[in-house]
Parts: structure tokens; C-alpha cells; sequence
């Protein structure tokens, strides 16, 4: 077979399109510390890009977005450098791990059967982690503690408490020290999700808040290490089988170092709760988008009845257009936030003037 | 207040990486064949792609962060995360 078969022609509209794609994802990346890539794979597949030509392109965009976030987030004293590489390297077995999974599951039940893990992955996982995030927010929201400093609940306490001779090591991000027993299933669990679903954060985020403790924005700005680690042996990995459309990836990261680097502005300016709200949501809405494609999967397995060609096109387009609503709407917060508190920040100047003049 | 409103922006540094930055994509864009034929190759070549990124990634990643601050679009000055 050509290889070059692998690699489309890209014309003005297409680089457009994808600069666009990787602009809003990485908004939203280093704003979250995840995200994009549940757009970018499939919005790549939609051009003609092959499956796994997609996935090595976006891991080949991935990889470089995540440093210069987490480069930047790092200035602002919001990355543990040692949590992330920790979870970083348990995540890359994990990656492996889901990888080879994968793989089984195709070859035993096919293209349909791999669709219907990956979707219900995606189901259950953003149900559960998604709906626990987003409930915490509107709690936290309600509450009116929005500008009071996070703690760790009850699990990361009792994770904390957990002394393991020869495995415990502190983490300034938490501020205590915590058995590595802990932190590589979680980084494993990462690492699965990423090579299931593409976006390992929505695993990895949560867990370091609510598993271990750390406060929402640091958890998101360490994500993006974990992120590196992941996306640079994801590369390497693919790269050696000669899968990566470099034009798609450099292409995508143009657009998505714009937009990282704002994101990661943004994160400054918001209450800490916010990186919570956005994460939540996203991750319920993508919840309905995998959710409409189970039928189809599970109609062409054969387990229930087939279904028309028009019906199956309604909602894979259906279910696309909610994917690229969910990034938007990611992407609108996180603008809308950062004006808010830009405006506030004016304010608060204006007024420290004013008494200053005063004196 | 001054001070802040006052700070210098980098201009000169913008246009530098932007020059280069867009230097590299021309290149990528005119030699897209030859790049994909060579990366498609596979095994040792795996290093190219990845070698590439972080070289486009230093240039355009330093071009968008002097972009959004000569456009005025900075972090907050006050706020930094408590540890």
C-alpha cells in the first residue's frame, strides 16, 4: 500500500479550518490543562484523515502545546513539576496499556465493537468524574465560598494520612508527602483514558483535586506536564511506524499556541472554582455527544435492530456538532471570565488610585 | 502604577519570532512532500517530527506569548496561586 496514501491534500479552507480547531482546543487546554483533542481526532477523520493518522497528529501537537502551557503556567507558580512527571511516566504505561486494549477488542469484535468501548468509556467515565466536578462547582457556587482558599476533602485527607515506608514523597502542590502506591494507579488510569478517549485529563485532573488534594489551578497546570510526557512517547511511538501527517500537527499547534498561551493567562484571572465549572461542563456535554452514538454501534454489532443510513448520518453529525458546542461553549467561559475579572482588575486599580490621591 | 503602564513591550522580539515562525511554516507548506515521504519512513526517523515540533514550538510558542502582550494581555497582576 502507499503510505502517502495516509497524507490529504491540504487546501487554504482545510488549514484554515484546522489552525481554527487547534485555536478553541488550546484555549481551552491551558485554561483545564485538557481538552481539544476529543475535537481534533474525529474533526481530522472528517477531513479523510485516517484514524490513526489522526490520533499521531493531534499526540505530535500535543506534545509541544503542553510544554509552552505548562512553561507558562509555571511562571505563575501553578505547576508541581514532580507530581506531574510521577504521574507522567505511570500514565505512559497506561497509554500502552489502553493501547493494547484497544487493539484486542478490535480484532475480536471488529471497527463497531472498538466505537462501542471507546462510547461507553466515554459515557460512564464523563458521567460519573463529569457530574461529580460539575456538582462540586454549583456547590462550591452556592455556597458563596467562591473566594476562599480550596482544602482537601475527606478522601485526599485520608490518602495523606496513608504513611507507606520506602513509597512516600512530598508533593508542594499538596503540601504534604503521599505513597507513590497512590499516584501510579491514578497516572495509569490517565494514561488509559488518553489512549481510549483521547483527553486524559478528565481523569487526571479530577483525581489530583479530589484523590490527592491539589488545589484546582495547580491540578490543571500539572496536567499539562502529564500531558508532555504522554503526548512525547505517544509521538515517538506512532512516529516509528511513520503515522504522523507533520503538515496536520505543526498546522494545529499554530493555531493552538495562540490559544494555550491565552488560556493559560486566563487561569490568572479567575476564581479557582471556574477551572471546575469548565471542566464539568465540558465533560457532561461530550457525555451526550458519545451518547447519541451508541445505538448506531450497537446496531451494527447486531444487538438491536438496524438502523437507516439517514438516521445513523443524523446523529453522527448530531453528535459531532454537540463535540464542537462543548469546546465553545468551553472556550466562551473561559474569554468571558478572563474579561470579567480583567474589568475588575481595572476597577480595583482605578480605585487604588483614586484612594492613593486621596491621602 | 507607572511602573506597569509604562513597561516595555516586546515589539522587537514579536517580530523576530514571527519572521522566523512564519519562515518555518512557509518551508513546511513548500516541502510538504518531501517532509511526509521522509517521515513515512519510519524507525529512526521518528526522531525528525519530533525534533520538528519542539523547533517550530520554541519559535511560534515565543511569537503567540510576545503577541498576546504587545496586544496588552497579561496575566493578573496581583493574583498568583497560593501554595
Amino acid at each position: 500500500m502507499d503510505i502517502m496514501a495516509n497524507f490529504i491534500h491540504l487546501d487554504a479552507i482545510t488549514i484554515l479550518y484546522l489552525f481554527g480547531v487547534g485555536f478553541v482546543g488550546g484555549l481551552v487546554s491551558g485554561f483545564i490543562g485538557s481538552g481539544g483533542a476529543f475535537v481534533l481526532t474525529p474533526g481530522m477523520m472528517s477531513l479523510g484523515v485516517p484514524g490513526l493518522v489522526a490520533v499521531a497528529s493531534n499526540m505530535c501537537h500535543k506534545f509541544p502545546k503542553a510544554l509552552v502551557g505548562a512553561m507558562k503556567r509555571f511562571k505563575y507558580g501553578q505547576v508541581d513539576v514532580k507530581l506531574g512527571l510521577v504521574l507522567g511516566v505511570s500514565a505512559e504505561a497506561g497509554v500502552l496499556y489502553g493501547a493494547h486494549i484497544q487493539e484486542k477488542i478490535k480484532l475480536a469484535f471488529g471497527d463497531a465493537g472498538s466505537n462501542l468501548y471507546v462510547s461507553v468509556a466515554f459515557v460512564v467515565i464523563l458521567a460519573t468524574v463529569g457530574g461529580f466536578v460539575l456538582r462540586d462547582a454549583w456547590k462550591t457556587y452556592k455556597s458563596g465560598n467562591m473566594d476562599t482558599k480550596e482544602t482537601a476533602g475527606k478522601l485526599a485527607l485520608w490518602v495523606q494520612s496513608i504513611n507507606i515506608p520506602g513509597t512516600m514523597v512530598y508533593f508542594k502542590s499538596i503540601n504534604a508527602r503521599v505513597s507513590v502506591l497512590f499516584t501510579i494507579p491514578l497516572g495509569f488510569a490517565t494514561g488509559m483514558l488518553a489512549a481510549t478517549i483521547a483527553v486524559g485529563g478528565f481523569i487526571g485532573v479530577p483525581s489530583m483535586m479530589y484523590v490527592l488534594g491539589a488545589p484546582s489551578l495547580m491540578a490543571s497546570a500539572t496536567e499539562l506536564v502529564i500531558a508532555f510526557v504522554m503526548g512525547l512517547g505517544g509521538s515517538l511511538k506512532y512516529a516509528m511506524h511513520g503515522l504522523v501527517d507533520i503538515r496536520l500537527a505543526m498546522i494545529i499547534l499554530a493555531g493552538s499556541l495562540f490559544g494555550i498561551q491565552l488560556g493559560a493567562i486566563g487561569t490568572t484571572y479567575v476564581k479557582p472554582f471556574m477551572i471546575k465549572v469548565v471542566m464539568g461542563l465540558i465533560m457532561v456535554i461530550v457525555l451526550f455527544s458519545r451518547g447519541l452514538m451508541v445505538p448506531v454501534y450497537l446496531a451494527q454489532l447486531g444487538i438491536i435492530d438496524k438502523m437507516a443510513d439517514s438516521t445513523v448520518k443524523l446523529l453522527k453529525t448530531t453528535s459531532f456538532a454537540i463535540m464542537i458546542f462543548a469546546l465553545l461553549l468551553g472556550a466562551f467561559i473561559v474569554l468571558r471570565a478572563m474579561w470579567q475579572g480583567k474589568q475588575a482588575e481595572k476597577l480595583q486599580h482605578a480605585s487604588g488610585a483614586l484612594e492613593h490621591g486621596e491621602i | 502604577m507607572a511602573q506597569s503602564s509604562t513597561k516595555k513591550k516586546p515589539v522587537g522580539a514579536m517580530i523576530v519570532m514571527g519572521i522566523i515562525s512564519i519562515a518555518l511554516y512557509t518551508t513546511l507548506l513548500l516541502k510538504q512532500d518531501l517532509l511526509n515521504s521522509t517521515f513515512a519512513k519510519g524507525g529512526w526517523y521518528a526522531l525528525l517530527p519530533v525534533i520538528m515540533a519542539f523547533v517550530f514550538s520554541y519559535f511560534h510558542g515565543s511569537f503567540t506569548g510576545s503577541f498576546w502582550t504587545v496586544l496588552g494581555i497579561e496575566a493578573a497582576r496581583k493574583k498568583k496561586e497560593v501554595k
